[in-house]
């Protein structure tokens, strides 16, 4: 029960013309009160689709959803809407209101929550407060979305996307709520596309594409679950310049080696130890007769997680085939 | 919460006074439209007769036996251009002296066929006809039975009915179309406050649409308000209220601005033509008369001449505004029936 979410095996086919789409194929999550959670997947993987079936906006083709225990039933949907703040992937407000009115609108129709002016102040909108929405800039209405959202003081919140299209500084302000928001033993669930954003922020992540769950854990268990903490990337040529065409498996069998990828024109290893693993590289280039272009060393990131498991999978033998043609 | 309902009813308020179309459309595109209508078809005191006299040999001493009357305007002219002048409208008559008196001109225009009458008078006449019998003139211009007097409540029936529809559908569909409606059932936002909020925005403007149409009739065209305001506002209420539920039935599904657009113009366009709203419907077949007095707007505008015009007191409108709540309430159940929020 103190789970804050619960989805079990649950679908979503939408039926068209064109014909049906799983956009949410079998998926199971547990959301811990409390933590910080990010659902991450390429364009498509069905992120949006099951935040919004959570959020009691889309019904599910079949599974079961609790949140915050109770259950979308027409009995409890007003106790769960009155607990959750929600910012949609996109929402336009209406653009002849003040960031102020619209935030004392959605207050309105909460029980509780918290002073609209408090709430602009938390995300860094006081000096627009009077302006209407229309003249605001992309990220501050995304702001102002998540004001909405946390305008209800909600046990649980979802953001859908609320940092894209946001500068760096406004990322961090971002952060710095749903931050603020754990330390009250809040829940948030965001999804994005960001991996930096998912490492520093959450304390786990869920990989979903094609409406699955395909990884998940905290972004360090993530992490070493692809093998290595670190990862080589350099580029080949031949002494007379031209690029060199080894298959990147040639370097599979290299000390500290775990894992090697092609990646454009060059490579990519992941590799444990990089003090034993870049001698041994280099050896082997001298020995093949040819030069490094390229070389840089990296620590893993999740981002290299959510390569390595969609690329994977996306790149089944005969897409990773035309990528190298 | 009576506070979110006083927010929401808020919103409505300020997004609509500060949308400078919402306000052209409600309040001064009608007031132009009366000011237009009325210079245009306004009855004048007497009626210029525009006569050519063809050139020719007693051209002058035909034009001179009119010179005296001012319900001629007289010109001699060309016979060809005579023609093409009236051809075009610019003369409603030609007069041509030859063996006998001629006159050109086209009897299916009302105006040449009093110009024909009136011409062929005042010309016999100043010949030497005398008249035979003693006549006197007791002319009345009551207002009332003006053109201005007639249309001044069909625009107003028009008004509710375009705020109903555009004001409510619209909005809805705008705000369907921003995504707007579904962040806000993605709240407790209690959903018949939205609705209420809603009508009752649009409800909030009846007053100053009432006052600003009849005012300006009054003012300008010196109109007479016949039956009670009273009557006029509950009438008027009631077809606002009929066409908000309209509007919400149109847009209860409409996911894109276009389909709002030509939906609201299927239910308006055969209204502003069949329901008597710039002319008596009474001038379409017969046999289409019964489906034009079901259209809500038909009745509407008939309780408003009713009462405007009349003089006719609510209990005589009791059917026409029954017709209206049957139009109003079942647009409505079908719209909450069917309605899509996201
Ligand atoms: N209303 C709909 N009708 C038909 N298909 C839909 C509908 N909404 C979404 N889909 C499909 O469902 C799949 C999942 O979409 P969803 O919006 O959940 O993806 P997402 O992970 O949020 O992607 P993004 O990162 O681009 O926001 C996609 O293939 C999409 O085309
Ligand atoms: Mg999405």
């Amino acid at each position: 029960m103190s789970q804050a979410v619960l989805c079990r095996d649950l679908r979503k086919r939408y039926e068209s013309k064109a014909g049906a789409v799983d956009a949410v194929n079998g998926l199971n999550l547990e959301i811990e009160t409390g933590e910080c959670f990010g659902l991450l997947g390429p364009n498509g993987a069905g992120k949006t689709t099951t935040v919004e079936i959570l959020e009691g906006l889309l019904t599910a083709t079949s599974g079961r959803v609790e949140v915050l225990g109770l259950q979308w039933n027409g009995r409890d949907d007003d106790e769960i809407r009155q607990r959750i703040g929600i910012s949609l992937q996109e929402t336009r407000f209406n653009e002849k209101l003040s960031v102020r009115e619209t935030v004392k609108m959605f207050r309105s129709f909460y029980r509780q929550g918290r002073e609209p002016r408090d709430v602009i102040g938390m995300v860094n909108l006081e000096e627009k407060e009077k302006a209407w929405v229309g003249k605001l800039s992309g990220g501050q209405a995304q702001r102002l979305a998540v004001a909405c959202a946390l305008v209800g003081d909600p046990e649980l919140l979802f953001l859908d996307e609320p940092t894209t299209g946001l500068d760096p500084q406004s990322r961090r302000e971002v952060w710095d709520i749903i931050r603020e928001q754990r330390t009250r033993s809040r829940t948030t669930l965001i999804t994005t596309h960001y991996m930096d954003e998912a490492q520093r922020l959450c304390d786990r992540v869920a990989v979903i594409d094609h409406g699955k769950v395909i990884a998940l854990g905290s972004p360090d268990e993530l992490i070493q679950q692809i093998g290595g903490e670190h990862i080589v990337e350099f580029d080949l040529v031949h002494r007379n310049g031209e690029s060199a065409d080894l298959p990147a498996e040639s370097f599979g069998g290299l000390a500290e080696v775990s894992s090697t990828r092609r990646e454009g024109d060059g490579y990519s290893l992941t590799v444990n130890k990089p003090h034993v693993a870049l001698p041994a590289l280099i050896n082997m280039i001298q020995g093949e007769q040819l030069e490094l272009a390229r070389l840089m060393t990296r620590h893993v990131s999740l981002e290299d997680v959510f390569v390595t498991l969609t690329g994977r999978r996306l790149a089944d033998e005969e897409t990773a085939d035309v990528a190298r043609a | 919460m009576s506070h979110a309902l006083n927010q929401l009813w808020l919103v409505r308020m300020r997004t609509f006074i500060r949308e400078p179309d919402a306000i052209f459309w409600t309040f001064i595109f009608p007031i132009l439209l009366t000011i237009g209508l009325g210079i245009a078809f306004r009855n004048k005191s007497a009626e210029i007769i525009h006569v050519d006299v063809a050139d020719g040999a007693e051209a002058e001493l035909l034009a001179s036996y009119l010179d005296d009357d001012d319900v001629f305007a007289v010109e001699i002219v060309a016979p060809e251009e005579a023609y093409e002048r009236l051809r075009l409208g610019k003369t409603s008559i030609i007069v041509k002296q030859g063996d006998e008196l001629e006159y050109v001109y086209d009897p299916t225009r009302p105006e040449s066929r009093l110009a024909r009458v009136t011409l062929d008078d005042a010309l016999q006449r100043a010949m030497g006809r005398a008249d035979v019998a003693e006549t006197s003139d007791t002319e009345v211009t009551e207002p009332g039975a003006r053109y201005i007097d007639f249309l001044i409540p069909g625009l107003l029936g028009m008004n509710l009915m375009g705020g109903g529809l555009w004001g409510v559908g619209f909005t809805i569909t705008d705000m369907r179309v921003k995504k707007l409606l579904k962040r806000l059932v993605a709240t407790p936002m209690k959903r018949s406050h939205f609705m209420f909020a809603l009508i009752g925005g649009r409800m909030a403007f009846l007053i100053p649409e009432l006052a600003m149409l009849l005012g300006a009739g009054w003012l300008l065209f010196d109109l007479r308000i016949s039956g009670g305001l009273l009557s006029i506002l509950v009438i008027s209420a009631v077809g606002a209220l009929t066409f908000s539920g309209l509007g919400l039935l149109v847009a209860c599904r409409a996911r894109r601005i276009e389909t709002i657009v030509g939906l609201t113009n299927a239910v308006t366009l055969p209204m502003w033509l069949f329901s008597g709203v710039f002319f008596s419907y009474e001038k379409f077949p017969e046999v289409f008369l019964p489906f034009i007095k079901l259209l809500p707007l038909t009745r509407l505008n008939d309780a408003l001449r009713a009462v405007v015009l009349e003089g006719a007191g609510l209990t005589d409108q009791v059917v026409p505004l029954l017709i209206l709540a049957a139009w109003g309430g079942a647009s409505f159940l079908l719209a909450m029936k069917w309605f899509r929020w996201t």
